[in-house]
């Protein structure tokens, strides 16, 4: 990442808005997006991981699960090769109750190398910084964020404007161009009174 | 299907509702909190009491040396079970009612662990060497017996406590970044900022939260069948009378289950009242709760059927009077309490009206309840008081110790229920918002 990148964020209250700034960014070549959301979503994850790899966390689970199971194993086959003591006629290293055990450490293992996986890949920490998030992202708005460089800029604004964005933000601080006001607080107007229009409400309105 | 997704449309109500939950707790939030308080401190007094003076005062005399202790450890382990059928199980499945139970479900049963833990140690003699149990490097260079049920306990509710914990945290990540980013006052924000793990909902963070949360919930469901098996084979490994049957592991499993649908109910309606969330928990929620309850309410009376019958088919004369007694005997009266909660009371539940009514349920859920202790306390204390030697029966009654301490095993787990709901989100946010119709400007998309 290069010195002049800047960051510029898009913040939505429609959804199909959202989504189509994420396609028309994509195809007009911007890669380096992060999109943000309330909820999980099939479709955001749709537009913007088709052709990247998938989530790493299954290789954090599988290997915590073997690691477990081995652990299992070799803990109780060991401790009672260490000190063999007969237990109810059974065999020294007696398999079936050992089961019970290597099942126990399986999951235990594999759950918490999942909860790392997690914290590591999406490094929750220090993901976004928190200039370049708004709270309301957490509540009902959605947000897209482009590192892109300084020379682009103006070019990405203006995808994220002509496809509907509410507000803009560079580098944290919010955009106030002349010709963003008007339409801007007509769409927060709508958006907070009836962010749910049905059909029949949205002919009315074009009407 | 459609009567799954909750009313609210819009995802700021959804804030709103889980926030307003958290406001400053009322006079009777406090009043409740302080009542509770006072049960818990007596049942903390009666355990010292047992500590200073010794087991002799918990009622124990031969041949009956587990008693409410080792019942209240499988009740409470049992009422977890269903936290995880709702919030794993139910997830696999797709089952969408879960979405405004399952947090409270969750919450229910890591606190319900958290209690059933207390039991092994306060029925030890010296509570102070439960250490003993677990594996480790010791100056006597001697391990633990892993051929033995109690250790298998020991493995089976600590990774049930973790695992449990960690997904109940896991689920709640997203939702405490809701609260961080509207609370107000610094030192609440620092709380839920820390508990967020700087979450920031981007679609990076949602993807492996996904995948997370599946993983998470595919460990969660064998686990939890393996621990109530491990539970019910403390006793069926023994060759007690009563207790020596391959029966036992799906039958506690399903009567785990049982009664923690029972207890989610008993929680829920409250809440849902308290807090008025007619919105998102809904009565079809809590038909689909009473069906699940009709249907383990079955296996647990089948389990209960087929006990009589494979001690009279099996001809095995111990087994044969073990039952006779149940049914006959000196605890005769706990046997058809436990017969009539958990076989006879459910049964209502097939009509429709009665499984909508509110109040007609929240009875049947307390009584599944009560049955419910009955049922372990009778596999337990019956089955000792009559083995083989007719020399060593022996009858058994629970002391006030006993009973202090129980009452203060409830009083322990509400107290965490009510901290939780004042302090973390009871309803989840981010899936109630899933279920809601998306903000569209221009017409519908393919997605719903």
């Amino acid at each position: 990442m290069s010195n002049d990148n800047q960051n510029i964020l898009g913040i939505y209250s429609y959804f199909d808005l959202f989504i189509n700034s994420i396609k028309e960014l994509r195809k007009k070549g911007f890669e380096n997006i992060r999109a943000f959301s309330p909820f999980p979503n099939q479709e955001m994850e749709d537009v913007l991981d088709t052709g990247r790899e998938p989530s790493k966390i299954k290789y954090f689970t599988i290997c915590g699960a073997i690691l477990g199971a081995l652990v299992g194993a070799s803990f109780t086959v060991l401790t009672s090769i260490d000190w063999p003591i007969v237990t109810s006629a059974k065999p020294i290293v007696s398999i079936p109750p050992y089961m019970i055990i290597i099942f126990e450490c399986t999951v235990l293992i594999g759950g918490l190398s999942t909860f790392l996986g997690l914290i590591i890949n999406s490094r929750l920490r220090k993901n976004v910084p928190p200039e370049l998030y708004d709270e309301r992202f957490s509540n009902d708005k959605f947000g897209i964020l482009v590192n892109c460089p300084s020379s682009d800029i103006e070019q990405v604004e203006n995808i994220l404007k002509n496809y509907g964005s509410e507000e803009i933000k560079i580098d944290g601080a919010s955009v106030i161009a002349e010709e963003l006001v008007e339409p801007k607080e007509e769409k927060l107007d709508e958006g907070s009174t009836e962010e749910e229009t049905t059909p029949d409400q949205e002919e009315k309105n074009e009407d | 299907m459609m009567s799954d997704v909750a009313k609210p449309q819009r995802y700021s109500t959804v804030n709103e509702t889980v926030m307003n939950m958290l406001n400053k707790p009322s006079f009777g939030w406090w009043s409740i909190f302080v009542v509770d308080l006072l049960f818990l401190g007596f049942g903390i007094f009666c355990f010292m009491y047992q500590i200073y003076t010794g087991l002799g005062v918990a009622g124990y005399s031969h041949p009956v040396l587990w008693g409410v202790y080792i019942t209240n450890f499988v009740f409470w382990v049992g009422i977890a079970h269903s936290g995880t059928l709702i919030s794993a199980i139910l997830y696999l499945f797709r089952a969408r009612f879960r979405m405004s139970i399952y947090r409270i479900a969750e919450a229910m049963t890591v606190f319900a662990v958290f209690t059933a833990g207390l039991f092994p140690i306060i029925h030890l003699g010296r509570p102070w060497n439960f250490y003993w149990l677990l594996p480790y490097p010791n100056q006597r260079g001697l391990w633990v017996n892993f051929d033995s049920p109690l250790v298998w306990d020991v493995f089976a509710v600590g990774t049930y406590l973790t695992i449990s914990s960690i997904f109940f945290f896991i689920g709640m990540i997203p939702d405490i970044a809701a609260i961080r980013d509207s609370v107000v006052g610094k030192t609440k924000k620092a709380f839920y900022s820390v508990l967020s793990l700087g979450w920031k909902g981007s679609n990076w963070e949602w993807s492996h939260y996904t995948r997370t949360y599946f993983y998470f919930a595919a460990f969660a469901t064998p686990l939890v069948i393996s621990v109530h098996s491990v539970v019910s084979w403390d006793f069926a490994m023994a060759n007690t009378p009563g207790w020596h049957t391959t029966i036992f592991a799906p039958y506690f499993v399903a009567g785990a289950i049982f009664s923690g649908l029972a207890m989610v109910i008993t929680l829920v309606i409250p809440i849902r009242k308290i807090f008025k969330l007619e919105d998102y928990i809904t009565i079809d929620n809590f038909d689909c709760m009473a069906k699940m309850i009709i249907l383990t309410s079955s296996i647990v009376f089948y389990a209960y059927l087929t006990e009589f019958f494979i001690a009279w088919y099996s001809d095995n004369k111990y087994e044969y009077d073990q039952f006779l007694y149940r049914a006959t005997g000196d605890y005769a009266l706990f046997y058809w309490t436990m017969m009539f909660c958990n076989g006879i009371v459910p049964l209502v539940l097939w009509f429709k009206k009665i499984r909508q009514n509110l109040k007609v349920l929240f009875i049947v859920s307390l009584l599944i309840n009560v049955g419910m202790w009955f049922e372990r306390f009778n596999i337990i204390v019956i089955s000792l008081s009559k083995e083989f030697e007719p020399g060593s029966w022996g009858l058994y009654k629970p002391s006030w110790v006993e009973l202090g301490i129980t009452v203060g095993s409830f009083a322990w787990f509400f107290m965490f229920f009510l901290i939780f709901v004042r302090t973390l989100p009871a309803l989840s946010i981010a899936e109630i918002k899933e279920t809601l119709p998306v903000p569209k400007k221009n017409g519908d998309s393919h997605y719903e």
